[in-house]
């Protein structure tokens, strides 16, 4: 069994995101970044179903520049077994990502991909479908319970909706993407540091891959949204009633 | 010309009234680019769904009715979507963000070869290009994006477009014929566990009370939060923590990865303010916020801020509201 799991670079969750001045992007000196967080889970669900069945390969793959290769080592660290870096100097959107993506796994041919339902940055939440689109294979998206089943010819998935959890058995190959509470990620171990060194890390580019990955999206520029500014501090509960009667008027 | 797709979601038969959002968009586009926009509704037994949508203005109301569409599988449905679309000639296909839409959409985008914008919170046109804001980052930035390519799909986020105004005329309802045997069969449908409520949903309710941290478990969640919301007839809501300790379900989770709210008056009761669970509802006109902790950062955007704890102050709320 081969497993692909897809790493995006992100800023650390934790960080303030500002807008530069131009409102060309966002800045960037002095963030810190790290594997997206809905990636992490994805990974860390592969390395649960290859200990719990005994025998998979896993592979992180990301797009971008040099220092992407940063979170594939946080991938490798975690467990994963090689790593790929498609090199891009160019910013892509979901449908580019999807069809470079797409040709690593016409390469690999892993039994099935799992990846973070969304990235933190864009908050897209495509990559995945268009995935599975390209590939011509089955999805399950938002995904917070997996087992593989049928000897692995399919799997078994929780989705997280709108309306409740919904169960759906997938055939395999597929893509998966990964929901909030499908595992809680592992820390980086040193040992896991040090093994992570020695791991093979791939570069490949989207022309090797035969792959013409143009972005459609044309970001013109960035900027924060209207601030809601604090308004007042109530007293009492009676307050707050007249309040939300007489000025507010939403009772 | 623009031609627009709008796939509409309902529950059941039930529409939701975010798929008029997404016709609001489509209005929009329309009026100031020109053009028309078509309804198109996937399921099985959409007779009343599809009248429902007729006094919105829509060139046709297209019912994709099969037995093969019952649940609302990705790869069926986008199948489905994608077809019509190439068969309409459409050059935008919108839907409003949900679970549903962000399953079926992208997936739908890719095998039009179409990109794709999530999360559009306005559009204008100049000429016949296109430029859209939409949200990234949490809800801390708004970027300004123009979309290449013959065909568009877009997903709106719901409190930012109006619903189109009721028309005399009615649209007619177009069947879209559905070949069963050509449906993907990558999934099964097994079952889905609803939560029965008599509550609004919280995508659809005008007074929303939702539940944070300081609810220690799923009895005072239900007496405290959902006690406040029936004394308002308000849906309930919940931050993540509470999902994560399996206090409320998932359902219930309003954030950046829950569901995006833009309420008339949001009830943040004991709710620290995380920016995830902020990113979920920080258009609401009214946000009150009810939180023992008076460096809670929920207070830094608050209209009302009450320094209490909820165990105190909800049951006086609700005692007072009721007289």
């Amino acid at each position: 069994m081969k497993i692909l799991v897809p790493l995006k670079r992100v800023p650390d969750p934790d960080t303030k995101i500002r807008v530069k001045p131009d409102g060309s992007g966002i800045e960037t000196d002095g963030v810190k970044f790290a594997v997206n967080p809905f990636d992490s889970i994805a990974l860390e669900e592969a390395l649960r179903l290859r200990e719990k069945t005994g025998a998979a390969e896993i592979v992180v793959v990301t797009i971008g520049g040099e220092e992407c290769g940063e979170q594939l080592r946080t991938g490798l660290a975690m467990g994963a077994d090689r790593a790929i870096l498609v090199k891009s100097a160019a910013a892509l959107d979901s449908l580019a990502v999807a069809k470079v993506l797409a040709a690593v796994c016409q390469k690999e041919q892993p039994s099935f991909v799992i990846m973070g339902k969304q990235a933190i940055d864009d908050d897209s939440n495509q990559a995945g479908q268009m995935l599975a689109a390209l590939l011509g294979l089955g999805q399950a998206t938002f995904v917070s319970k997996l087992e593989l089943t049928d000897g692995h010819q399919r799997a078994r998935c929780s989705r997280e909706t709108d309306a409740g959890i919904e169960h759906v058995a997938i055939s395999l190959p597929a893509v998966f993407t990964a929901d909030l509470r499908l595992n809680e990620p592992r820390y980086v171990s040193l040992p896991g540091i040090m093994k992570a060194r020695k791991k093979p890390l791939e570069e490949l580019s989207p022309e090797a891959l035969g792959v013409s990955a143009a972005s459609r999206t044309r970001v013109l520029k960035v900027e924060r949204p209207a601030g809601r500014k604090a308004g007042v501090r109530v007293k009492s509960v009676d307050e707050l009633i007249a309040r939300l009667r007489t000025e507010a008027k939403v009772l | 010309m623009n031609r627009i797709l709008v796939l509409a979601e309902h529950d059941n038969g039930a529409l939701k009234l975010a798929s008029f959002a997404a016709a609001g968009f489509a209005a929009k586009v329309c009026a100031a680019s020109g053009g028309s926009f078509d309804f198109l509704l996937l399921g099985s037994g959409l007779a009343a769904a599809a009248e429902g949508l007729r006094q919105s203005g829509a060139a046709a109301v297209l019912a994709a009715d099969s037995p093969g569409l019952a649940q609302p599988l990705a790869d069926r449905c986008a199948q489905v979507v994608a077809a019509t679309a190439r068969a309409r000639g459409a050059t935008i296909v919108v839907a409003a963000a949900s679970t549903f839409s962000k399953d079926i959409l992208p997936r739908a985008a890719a095998l039009l070869d179409a990109g794709m914008l999530s999360d559009v919170i306005d559009v204008r046109s100049e000429g016949s290009d296109l430029t859209f804001r939409r949200v990234m980052f949490a809800g801390n930035v708004i970027a300004t994006v123009q979309l290449d390519g013959p065909v568009k799909c877009i997903a709106v986020r719901s409190a930012a477009f109006a619903a189109p105004a009721a028309t005399a005329a009615l649209s007619p309802v177009e069947a879209v014929a559905v070949d069963a045997a050509s449906l993907p069969q990558f999934a099964e449908f097994i079952s889905r566990e609803v939560k029965v409520s008599a509550r609004p949903d919280a995508t659809e309710a005008r007074i929303i009370v939702s539940g944070g941290r300081a609810l220690k478990n799923a009895a005072d969640f239900e007496r405290l939060v959902g006690g406040l919301a029936d004394v308002l007839g308000a849906a309930v809501g919940s931050s993540r923590a509470l999902v994560d300790s399996g206090i409320t379900p998932n359902s219930l989770q309003i954030g950046q990865t829950g569901k995006v709210v833009a309420p008339d008056l949001y009830f943040a009761l004991g709710i620290s303010g995380a920016i995830q669970h902020m990113a979920g509802m920080k258009d609401t006109k009214v946000i009150a916020a009810i939180n023992k902790d008076p460096e809670a950062p929920i207070f830094e955007i608050a209209d009302y801020g009450l320094v209490a704890d909820v165990y105190e102050a909800v049951p006086e709320l609700m005692q007072k509201l009721k007289t």
